[in-house]
């Protein structure tokens, strides 16, 4: 069964890493093909000196994974040059935006489901706020706030924070809406207060889609984070990594920067899994 | 009734007395930022207490557009009378009114920068990259190999901050359109692949198992069921393509691009200080977002009048 499973993805991750390595030939031809004919051509050279191009392209996978060990096994994590120091630059931002965004994205749910008026009046800016493309102004957006003397890591989480609201909101929405009729009549006749509904079971009700909602908003909030590190001038986080990687066309740097992004995005992902089993557990829902 | 009423007042009360605050700049020299903020939620309140007294005095129907309208109307509008009162500098936040001035003597300009970035690199990358997703889509449901492999590598390329993509595109393609229709591509693809595998699956399985006594082919079922079938997916997807596709044409061009484009404009005028320009930069960005989402959700409405969520 597990090998039914994994048979598929593995066969689909070899390919890929083949055609890694084969596209690294041509793209790489650029640079490599004086040194090959220099070398005297041949397979073994072509390949060599392909895959271990030091600007390369494209660099090999290899290449890219000497580069993450270098920049973050072999120096100090406090040191400019550590790569989990700048993954932590760009993670703070990132958790503090989004602690605000879904508490902001809770609060406005909560208030769009018991109040008519806010539903109306609310729900369809929230939809077109997300039509403008808010990651691409977000640079705009972190220089003005930037002027009003604020915190750095204050302006950079806003831009998680606005990310993140959104899928929450819905979700929580959609969540808190989902008890049957039947419940709601039942909490009626109990003469419970909407307070009392909200809390025993509204709220329960809304914990699958909460953290449905959670899981994409973490990823889009490291994404703004990112990206809102672009404008400052590239002085620290995974964001500065790729415009000074992309300023001095040192590619290894920008795959190193993305491929430790994309770790901490599975890892919070993979987290918020966990926490996901372990409290619907908790709460008595069947494996 | 009353209530709103209450509510309403209090909140102009309020918002006068802020922006009196604002008027008397200098004991709050360095609080502008927190200011801002009162002024903000205080504006929202107002524009959302506005909008509950016409809720409650139209009817449904005619409440149901009036609504969002008077409560846009309302910010824009508090957002001008505060510009004006506070005297706060054009460099932090210019009046809708600079804005749309702006926006009007600049016409020409804007009009090119829409051409780069929408014309040349969002509408290419956008066909191909879901042309590409729903055809990846379909092979994966004819081979089933191929789905289990991609499907989960699909779903966390999902998860990945993929803009960072972005400098990599740039160094490969060049600094003009095709890096960022390149970009628009790899941002719309998977989006388009998860949603049409999901929507390929979505037809019930008695719909499907008479298509199989009526001894129908792969390619039938398909065009007859299952295709219909999954038009609330793919069109799901093609509206958040339509966003991501405009960020990923953007944040492209933040990395290298020739002189016109949106991305180009906004961050070259964010470093001269001209902040009416990149505010009418990002209400054509805002209105060509909106406009693309709304034809999107016509054309769906015509293609799956079906759906239950149209029913009156």
């Amino acid at each position: 069964m597990r090998i039914e499973r994994a048979l598929p993805i593995l066969t689909v991750t070899l390919l890929l890493f083949v055609i890694w390595y084969l596209a690294c030939i041509p793209m790489n031809a650029v640079l490599t093909t004086p040194k090959i004919q220099a070398a005297g051509g041949g397979l073994f050279n072509t390949l060599a000196l392909s895959w271990n191009e030091g600007r390369p392209v494209l660099p090999s996978p290899h290449q890219v994974l000497r580069e993450v060990w270098n920049t973050t096994a072999l120096v100090a994590p406090w040191s400019i040059k550590s790569l989990l120091w700048h993954l932590w630059v760009t993670l703070s931002s990132t958790l503090v935006g989004f602690v605000i965004g879904g508490f902001l994205g809770v609060v406005l749910a909560i208030g769009i489901v018991h109040v008519g008026s806010l539903d109306k009046s609310l729900m369809p800016w929230i939809i077109a706020s997300q039509t403008i493309p808010i990651l691409a102004i977000a640079p705009m957006l972190i220089v003005v706030l930037g002027k009003t003397g604020l915190p750095a890591i204050i302006t950079k989480a806003s831009i998680s924070a606005y990310l993140c609201f959104f899928p929450v909101t819905i979700g929580m929405v959609k969540g808190l809406r989902s008890p049957d009729v039947i419940a709601l009549d039942l909490m009626r006749t109990y003469h419970a207060s909407a307070w009392q509904t909200l809390l025993k079971l509204r709220l329960p009700a809304s914990v699958p889609f909460l953290f449905a909602s959670l899981k994409v908003s973490v990823a889009i909030a490291l994404t703004g984070a990112i990206v809102a590190e672009l404008p400052t001038g590239a002085v620290a986080g995974i964001g500065a990594r790729l415009l000074n990687g992309s300023y001095y066309g040192n590619t290894l740097q920008i795959w190193a920067a993305l491929f430790v992004a994309a770790f901490a995005v599975a890892t919070l992902v993979w987290a918020l899994g966990l926490f996901e089993r372990i409290s619907l557990a908790r709460m008595g829902e069947k494996p | 009734m009353m209530r709103a009423f209450t509510t309403f007042f209090m909140a102009l009360l309020v918002a006068y007395g802020v922006s009196q605050g604002f008027s008397g700049v200098n004991p709050f020299k360095g609080m502008d930022w927190f200011l801002a903020l009162c002024f903000v939620v205080v504006g929202w309140v107002v524009a959302w207490a506005l909008s509950w007294i016409v809720d409650l005095a139209t009817p449904r129907h005619v409440s149901r557009f009036l609504v969002p309208t008077i409560f846009g109307l309302g910010v824009v509008l508090a957002w001008e009378v505060f510009v004006r009162v506070s005297h706060i500098a054009v460099v932090l936040l210019p009046a809708p009114s600079q804005i749309a001035a702006k926006f009007l003597s600049s016409l020409p300009t804007l009009g090119a920068d829409f051409v780069q970035t929408f014309v040349r690199a969002v509408i290419p990358g956008w066909l191909i990259g879901c042309g590409a997703g729903f055809l990846t889509g379909l092979a994966c449901d004819r081979n089933d190999f191929l789905r289990r492999g991609l499907l989960p590598f699909g779903n966390l390329v999902a998860a990945l901050p993929i803009v960072g993509v972005a400098p990599i595109l740039v160094m490969w393609f060049g600094f003009d359109w095709p890096s960022k229709a390149a970009m628009v591509v790899v941002m719309t693809f998977f989006p388009m692949l998860i949603n049409t595998l999901t929507g390929l699956n979505a037809s019930g399985h008695m719909e499907r198992d008479l298509m199989k006594s009526y001894g129908a082919s792969w390619w039938t079922t398909l065009r007859n069921l299952r295709l219909p079938a999954a038009m609330p997916f793919v069109f799901n997807a093609l509206k958040i393509n339509s966003t991501l596709a405009m960020i990923g044409a953007i944040v492209a061009e933040f990395f290298g691009t020739p002189i016109v484009g949106m991305g180009f404009r906004m961050s070259t005028e964010v470093g001269r200080q001209g902040l009416d320009m990149v505010w009418a930069e990002i209400l054509v960005a805002a209105l060509t977002g909106s406009t693309f989402y709304g034809l999107l959700t016509m054309i769906e409405r015509s293609v799956t009048f079906w759906h239950p969520s149209y029913r009156r």
